[in-house]
């Protein structure tokens, strides 16, 4: 490799990578350029999350683009010695392919990242979301300068609708509808929302388009807002994500001071300003008009929906609400044209998904896709197969208002319509893989408590019907399920869908219905031989040590917060009247004995210290 | 209420001035500031802004961002969002609980600690995930957290 002298590491700090330590990263490489005297030589940027978390700290040099993963910060030094000064590899730090070996250099080498379609996230470790000249040298605010300066508000909407671009954040409502309604409707005030209130437990592309390229976000609401005619925008980011937060209150500062956000938007005559609304911790507040109560200060509740929001919505006005990934969408139709972006995807559903693939999978991160390729490849090609040679048992999509997909479904092609006929959903796009240690009525089970928590109470069968599932549930979980308990929560389900205000009730009922109904034997197997097939459920499993093949090492003794374990002999016991089944005696007895088993049915109820409810608010 | 606290719920107040919809960003505000809302500063605040106690009490129940409790001096966050749910976080806070002798929701004694559950905070690829002071840690296990909280000082 040829050594250059303007060179630049650009350093992931998304809230992944700082997870990891990114932090430390940084500042190695500050000091150790620094040391070495090459600022003039070397600049840092610390960007946003371009996926790959699952190899985090993500560094990569340019030029040409070497992609360094798992950096610690004393390998910092090595980095800057070799590559920087010297122009070698060092290959310890490369993607190297779990099956060949083969070392991977650059981003576009690494399968995670080959098999993916990247439009919208590729531009994450380029940019670092604080500076706005890095999203203007690729070409930012390109498409608002078109939008503004050469097409009618009535042209941008009809560019939208032959897209054939849905809404991204899990409905799929054609988003030129939406926005043609609120042109249409009548009132001179507005409203442009984006809802990055991502609740979804397993999502979290959201937070990496807000975190990593705000600016995309806020370009696309701005051609929005000129295509509908608001003159106010709302940026609602859930608390949870304070770089989010951050860095869209910068992104809005930046844009202001540049002319692409106030009066007479490069010399248009349009005027426009938006501003960052902070959730304050509300699962239900992400739902459109829940969304809009806590806008206006209310507790974010839902309301009737018998007038749509694009005609009533913020303060009554018409207000046009999209998803984060919508919204960063519009700037790529725009500039590329719709007949470019109708190439990609579905004859149904077009244009890109990210989804956030995660659970027991190889490479976790996110994942941008066509609409439409399987959920096979996504898992196998891109996420590198399961770890640890387990067996894949199902995937989960669509958060708590999704549900379980059986392996055997697999080949289904990822899309709105697809998913739901399989009982589940594609919501905002969390995949989340389970393999034979998961069990899924306790994963059910975690769903609806998490529901339970987060339903705002608002109406009954929501309200009532979910404090039920969660108590037939617990009872199952913990051995103590009667065989009448699935028609009963099937009866309680049924009346859920029908009667619940929003879709969380309505909806809540997915995970339980489509558990119950590709994975019966584990549902028998809980309640009438009170055994957990994937030796998950605590109440339902025992941990014994195995004398033969325990060595004596006391780790377990040792690692025991209940102190339930005894040596006599040199043999390590447990005393099964105290033990928590917290599992710490497995996870440290050494590899080489292996001598701590799980067995189902449990030998005796454990030492309830935690119990399997666990609820309420803090 | 302490003068210092009553400063800084003026300051507070002032920076929404004039706007509408304040309530929620105002209480995150003053949570952010103060750590928790007492009975005293929800009055103090409602004779200021003329907001209802009724209401300002509602909103602040309703959002798990604020606190109607005293919170404890490090806050101790266990996601148990699905993806850390799959990869153990159950145990995680299992251990949690049992280390510093709490349950979710509270805090200890001395106020060093107050535990939490939260849904989901968008980490899922390093999962199982803890934040402890605005810090993520990764890759969680027991090991790994008994060690954090004894830097933080649990006995």
């Amino acid at each position: 490799m040829e050594r250059l002298t303007s060179r630049e590491v650009a350093i992931c700090t998304g809230t992944g990578c700082l997870g990891l330590g990114a932090a430390k990263v940084v500042r190695a490489f500050s000091s150790e350029i620094e040391k070495r005297d090459l600022q003039n030589d070397v600049r840092i940027k610390e960007t946003g999350c371009p996926g790959f978390c699952e190899k985090g700290t993500l560094v990569v040099v340019y030029p040409p683009g070497v992609y360094y993963m798992g950096v610690q910060p004393e390998d910092v030094q090595e980095i800057v010695e070799e590559t920087l000064v010297n122009g070698n590899l060092v290959k310890r730090l490369l993607y190297s392919d779990p099956v060949t070996g083969k070392k991977a250099i650059r981003e576009e080498d690494i399968p995670f990242y080959s098999h993916q379609m990247r439009l919208l996230i590729k531009d994450n470790i380029k940019i670092n979301p604080k500076n706005i000249n890095d999203y203007l040298e690729l070409g930012g605010y390109s498409a608002l300068s078109r939008a503004l300066t050469q097409m009618k508000p009535q042209e941008v909407i009809d560019e939208i609708k032959s897209s054939g671009l849905r809404g991204r954040g899990g409905g799929g409502f054609p988003t030129w509808q939406k926005w043609q309604s609120t042109r249409d409707a009548p009132g001179i005030i507005k409203y442009v929302i984006v809802n990055c209130d991502e609740g979804d437990p397993g999502a979290f592309m959201d937070r990496a388009l807000m975190e990593g390229n705000p600016h995309s976000v806020l370009e696309g609401l701005i051609i929005g807002a000129y295509a509908v005619g608001a003159h106010t925008g709302y940026i609602y980011v859930r608390m949870e994500y304070p770089l989010a937060v951050e860095n869209a209150r910068f992104a809005l500062q930046q844009a202001r001071e540049r002319g692409f956000l106030g009066k007479n938007i490069l010399d248009s005559g349009f005027d426009f300003d938006a501003s960052v609304h902070r959730g304050a911790g509300a699962f239900v507040s992400g739902e459109s008009t829940a969304l809009m109560n806590a806008l206006e200060g209310k507790v974010g509740e839902p309301r009737p929906k018998y007038i749509h929001t694009s005609e009533c919505g913020v303060w009554n006005r018409p207000s046009v609400l999209n998803n984060v990934e919508t919204w960063a969408n519009i700037p790529l139709i725009i500039n590329q044209g719709s007949a470019w972006f109708s190439t990609i995807g579905t004859k149904r559903i077009k244009g890109t998904k990210i989804f956030s693939l995660v659970g027991k999978v190889n490479n976790t991160g996110l994942v941008e896709v066509p609409m439409g390729i399987s959920l096979a490849d996504i898992i196998y090609k891109i996420g590198g197969g399961i770890p640890g040679g387990k067996k894949l048992k199902g995937v989960q999509t669509g958060g708590p208002s999704g549900g379980i997909i059986p392996a055997k479904d697999l080949q289904t092609p990822v899309d709105f319509d697809e998913l739901t006929l399989l009982g589940s959903m594609m919501g905002s796009g969390s995949i989340i893989v389970i393999d034979e240690d998961t069990c899924v009525v306790d994963l059910a089970r975690y769903f609806v408590d998490f529901l339970c928590d987060e339903s705002c109470g608002k109406c009954t069968p929501c309200r009532e019907g979910l404090k039920r599932l969660r108590e037939i549930l617990d009872g199952i979980v913990s051995g103590s399920g009667s065989e009448g308990d699935l028609l009963l929560m099937k009866e309680i389900a049924d009346l859920m869908k029908n009667a619940s205000l929003c879709a969380l009730g309505r909806l809540a009922v997915n995970p339980v219905l489509s558990s119950m109904n590709y994975f019966p034997e584990e549902y028998a197997a809980h309640i009438i031989e009170k055994k957990c097939p994937s030796l998950a459920c605590k109440a339902l499993v025992s941990y014994l040590i195995e004398p033969e093949l325990c060595i004596g090492c006391d780790l377990c003794l040792k690692n025991c917060l209940q102190r339930a374990i005894e040596q006599e002999m040199g043999i390590c016991s447990i005393d099964q009247s105290l033990c928590t089944r917290c599992g710490i005696c497995f996870d440290v007895c050494p590899p080489k004995a292996r001598a701590v088993k799980k067995v189902s049915p449990g030998l005796c109820q454990p030492n309830d210290y935690g119990g399997q409810k666990r609820s309420g608010k803090a | 209420m302490i003068e210092a606290d009553s400063e800084k719920l003026d300051n507070i107040i002032k920076k929404y001035d004039g706007q509408e919809g304040f309530l929620i960003q105002l209480l995150l505000d003053l949570n952010n500031e103060l750590n928790w809302l007492s009975k005293d500063v929800i009055w103090q605040l409602s004779r200021r802004i003329g907001i209802p106690k009724s209401q300002i009490f509602r909103v602040a129940s309703f959002y798990k961002a604020m606190s109607l409790k005293p919170v404890g001096r490090h806050k101790i966050s266990v996601c148990m969002g699905t993806a850390c749910q799959v990869r153990g976080a159950e145990r995680l806070l299992d251990t949690t609980e049992s280390r510093l002798g709490i349950k979710p929701g509270e805090t200890t004694i001395d106020r060093n600690f107050t535990l939490n559950r939260v849904n989901c905070i968008g980490c899922c690829a390093i999962g199982p995930v803890i934040v402890a002071d605005d810090n993520y840690h990764g890759r969680m296990n027991s090991k790994k957290t008994e060690k954090m909280l004894k830097t933080l000082g649990a006995e």
